[in-house]
């Protein structure tokens, strides 16, 4: 039960800084100039937080999950669509973990 | 102060649905995405939906995703989403002053409708206006994100729906679909070679910490390291330059 209390303290929580960033530049930035270095800070947060949770999966996990990276970038980069990607990483380290174990 | 003008801000809402629905096919397909990875993860139906409908901001929500586990890291969640929601902070800047003139309650409500899309789309349909008032920016922003707002709820719904039906995802290589994802999203973030640096420390320092840090703190850390270095780091000057 405790834990159901705390997914809703999660979401909610997630919900009410993320609306609180919506109405932040609304409420302060329209009146005080955003620096250029914030605002390349800002720019390149979701980018390195993403690459944080990747780098770790496909270099530090095993050889399956290196090969199933390398097939979801390589589809990511030629057709530039997410499900594609998707199917390519899962299908590769698919195969590869039944080939490799 | 002239009064609020409700048939403009009507019309660009239909102008921005019109234009806005091919691209709310494409976060659909991220939404079915999210709810079949949240069902994996073991949310509940009501808690996936709770989330699509209070955070509405995808990219957050895969990250949160990742972070579940028991017991619940909640505050490494929230404090996380804060920090991968923090560039909403500068959309709504650029926003504000087409903003000016809209009853405060107003104003408070259509920024709700700021994520990544909507806010695109509706700043090209004002760079195209340069003499629309606040009517139609918030006419515009409202109306394309009440589209993008159903199609994320409806699409987290489908996509929990679908991934009830898999038992065992580790034995059909499913676990890798979060992976998949966001080696997907990073490519389609990648704007050019300033990117490079950042991501590079954020990789080196996101892997040291996985090694040297339990539980999932290693992601807030690299994504502060790499994204500090891209700030401080020397820009080119012809940044935005086409070399010949």
């Amino acid at each position: 039960m405790s834990q159901q209390w705390a997914a809703l303290a999660a979401i909610l929580g997630m919900g009410t800084v993320t609306y609180l960033t919506r109405i932040a530049g609304v409420l302060i930035l329209s009146r005080v100039r955003l620096s250029p270095g914030l605002k390349r800070w800002l720019e390149q947060i979701p980018g390195a937080v993403i690459m944080s949770i990747v780098a770790p999966a496909v270099l530090a996990t095993g050889p399956a999950e290196a090969l199933g990276g390398l097939a979801a970038l390589a589809t990511a980069v030629t057709t530039r669509s997410l499900p594609l990607a998707m199917v390519a990483g899962v299908g590769v380290v698919y195969l590869a973990r039944s080939l490799l174990a | 102060m002239t009064s609020w003008r409700w048939r403009l801000a009507r019309e660009a809402a239909w102008l921005a649905v019109v234009r806005a629905w091919p691209v709310a096919l494409g976060v659909a397909s991220y939404g079915v995405v999210f709810g079949i990875l949240a069902r994996q993860t073991g949310l509940s139906g009501a808690q996936s939906l709770l989330m699509s409908a209070a955070v509405f901001a995808g990219s957050s929500q895969f990250v949160a995703l990742e972070l579940w586990g028991m017991p619940l890291p909640v505050f490494t969640i929230v404090v996380t989403t804060l920090v991968v929601n923090l560039r909403h902070v500068l959309m709504g800047a650029a926003l504000a002053p087409h903003l000016e003139g809209m009853p405060r309650g107003g104003r408070w409500l259509a920024v709700f409708f700021v994520a990544d899309e909507n806010w695109a789309l509706t700043m090209a349909a004002l760079a195209q206006r340069p003499r629309a008032g606040a009517e139609f920016a918030a006419g515009y922003l409202v109306g394309g994100g009440l589209l993008f707002y159903l199609s994320w709820l409806a699409s987290t719904w489908a996509g929990l729906a679908c991934g009830g039906m898999v038992r065992d995802p580790a034995a059909w290589g499913l676990d890798f679909a979060f992976t998949a994802a966001f080696i997907a999203l990073l490519v389609l973030f990648w704007r050019g070679r300033g990117d490079l640096l950042p991501w590079l420390v954020a990789a080196v320092v996101a892997l040291m910490a996985s090694r040297l840090i339990p539980g999932k703190w290693y992601i807030l850390l690299g994504g502060l390291a790499g994204s500090l270095a891209g700030a401080f780091s020397p820009r080119e000057p012809d940044h935005g330059e086409k070399r010949s």
